[in-house]
């Protein structure tokens, strides 16, 4: 009975290692020789768009395939660095990009694909009557921020000096979507998120504007990375991304286009 | 005589050793090796010369006094919990007892962060207990301490369950009978009988609890947050140096390890008593 467990076990192992092998190998040679593979690394803030945009992509490009890895910006910065296998970097935050770019790790220099700002994101018909950020200081109220190490938490930072607002936030969250989603559970009263991710989530949220939002503005860098494996393919879902068409789904989630 | 001696002793030690078998001696070499080599990556990354500054930032001693403190209360909630359900378990007849043992270990194949989720769903603002507890009391137990201590016993409990139970069943009941046979209780057996007999098992559920606390990371940020001082443990303070700061996130990691290890071996001479 025990042997015969520990040898299902053992070739459960030994079956699980291969396939795991195999994935490795099978996304090793990304995109070599017309695989027209992508891998984007992308802010967690362009979990919808980019989503969006990789389909397109596919649609105009027979054979082509994009997989996404969103997460905060500054941890993919870190785990390119660390040699994740990355085809195209956009961040957050000029800031953040240059984590990537100053460590020798891009292609070419980055470009903007667009701008995004902060809203303040309260549950679903304000139950507490936010109006702007000084509200947030009011006792018992609950707000979570991004931490500073992302830059959406930079941002929240930069607008709440820029209002000379104190507050100490209930948490402080990883990326953008952990603040976004304490709002939608109720657990807190307001985050500080950005207007497309205010929007996303629009059936849950509701988004204030507030003026101090304009000291704030991020501007999104895209690049496509040197260990690119199929650095064509890669440049041309970047020009996709920037592509009028790529412009109007940024535009329609709510982003700004960039600066001329 | 003495010739004989030294050939019985040359013959001795081949029989007391027989060969290990190179079947079990490769996978479990393999196996060491992959549960080390890790750690002697961190100590071969960790930035030496910068070390003495860095441990002085004011956030990691708040973090680790933290981290400290809420593994060490998990622990006691889940000894003041977790012995009873074991005995519960070990000692009385009940029906559905094999589905409550199930249900006791489901934290420890739950992924922390559903744990998290799920103690959000129940004890969260607008949770099964938690809306009663803010409109009632007040009290709302995420983005505090107290929701540190919450996700870490959630979810470090079943260790201490198992630990306990299986010191239960491996005590000799007849200890029990006697003291019931001279008139104890149940109760006064269990305190004066049982609970020091199997004191070893609850002090190795508590250490393997208290470890397990210390290292808890997804029921905490997903449950209490992440908020210095407050709610940033170790763990979450790791994660986040990482975003930024690779050498701060390796130091951290190091501080946690060394801790861990130390009042590991500590305690494993003291009280675990290892053969």
């Amino acid at each position: 009975m025990t042997v015969r467990w520990i040898r299902a076990a053992l070739a459960g192992v030994a079956a699980l290692t291969l396939g795991l092998a195999g994935c490795g190998g099978d996304d090793a040679p990304a995109g070599t020789a017309g695989g027209g593979r992508v891998t984007v690394f992308a802010a967690a803030s362009l979990t919808e768009t980019f989503t969006r945009l990789g389909r397109d992509f596919e649609a105009a490009h027979p054979g082509t395939r994009v997989t996404f890895n969103f997460a905060g910006s500054s941890a993919l910065a870190t785990q390119i660095s660390q040699g994740a296998p990355a085809d195209v970097f956009a961040a957050a935050s000029p800031a953040t990009m240059k984590t990537v770019t100053g460590a020798g790790e891009a292609a070419a220099s980055p470009v903007t694909l667009a701008r995004n700002q902060l809203v303040i994101a309260v549950p679903r018909g304000n139950p507490r009557q936010i109006a702007g950020l000084p509200d947030l200081t009011r006792p018992g109220a609950k707000v979570a921020l991004c931490a500073e190490q992302v830059p959406c938490g930079a941002a929240a930072r930069t607008a709440l000096d820029a209002a000379g607002v104190r507050l100490t936030p209930a948490t402080l969250e990883q990326d953008v979507k952990g603040a976004l989603a304490k709002v939608k559970l109720g657990e807190v009263d307001a985050a500080l998120v950005y207007r497309t991710d205010a929007r996303a989530a629009a059936s849950d949220v509701d988004a204030i504007e507030f003026a101090e939002s304009d000291r704030a503005i991020n501007d999104y860098p895209i690049v496509v990375l040197k260990r690119a494996g199929d650095p064509a393919t890669a440049r041309a879902f970047v020009d996709h991304v920037r592509s009028d068409a790529g412009r109007a789904v940024l535009t329609a989630a709510g982003f700004q286009p960039p600066q001329a | 005589m003495r010739t004989r001696d030294t050939a019985a002793r040359a013959a001795r030690p081949a029989r007391r050793r027989p060969r290990v078998p190179l079947a079990l001696l490769l996978p479990a070499g393999l196996g060491l090796l992959f549960l080390v080599l890790p750690l002697v990556g961190l100590l071969a990354r960790a930035p030496w010369t910068t070390l003495p500054q860095r441990l002085a930032q004011p956030g990691v001693l708040t973090a680790l006094w933290l981290s400290l403190q809420t593994a060490t209360l998990a622990t006691l909630l889940c000894v003041l919990l977790g012995v009873p359900l074991a005995w519960l378990l070990a000692r009385v007849e009940f029906p559905g007892r094999r589905l409550v043992r199930a249900l006791v270990t489901v934290p420890l194949v739950l992924p922390p962060v559903v744990g998290g989720v799920a103690l959000l769903l129940v004890f969260g603002r607008r949770g099964l207990l938690g809306s009663w507890l803010d409109a009632t009391f007040g009290v709302t137990l995420p983005f505090t301490t107290a929701g540190v201590v919450l996700a870490e016993a959630f979810v470090a409990m079943p260790f201490l369950v198992i630990a306990v139970e299986g010191a239960l069943r491996g005590a000799d009941p007849r200890y029990e009978e006697a003291a019931a046979t001279l008139g104890a209780g149940r109760w006064t057996t269990f305190t004066h009988v049982t609970l020091p007999l199997v004191a070893p098992g609850v002090a190795a559920g508590a250490v393997l609890c208290w470890a397990r606390a210390l290292g808890e990371f997804g029921a905490t940020i997903t449950f209490a947050g992440n908020y210095p001082g407050r709610t940033q443990t170790m763990p979450l303070a790791v994660y986040l140096a990482l975003e930024t700061d690779l050498p701060a996130a390796i130091v951290l990691s190091l501080i946690l390890l060394t801790v861990s290890v130390a009042i590991l071996a500590g305690l494993r001479d003291r009280w675990v008593g290892a053969p």
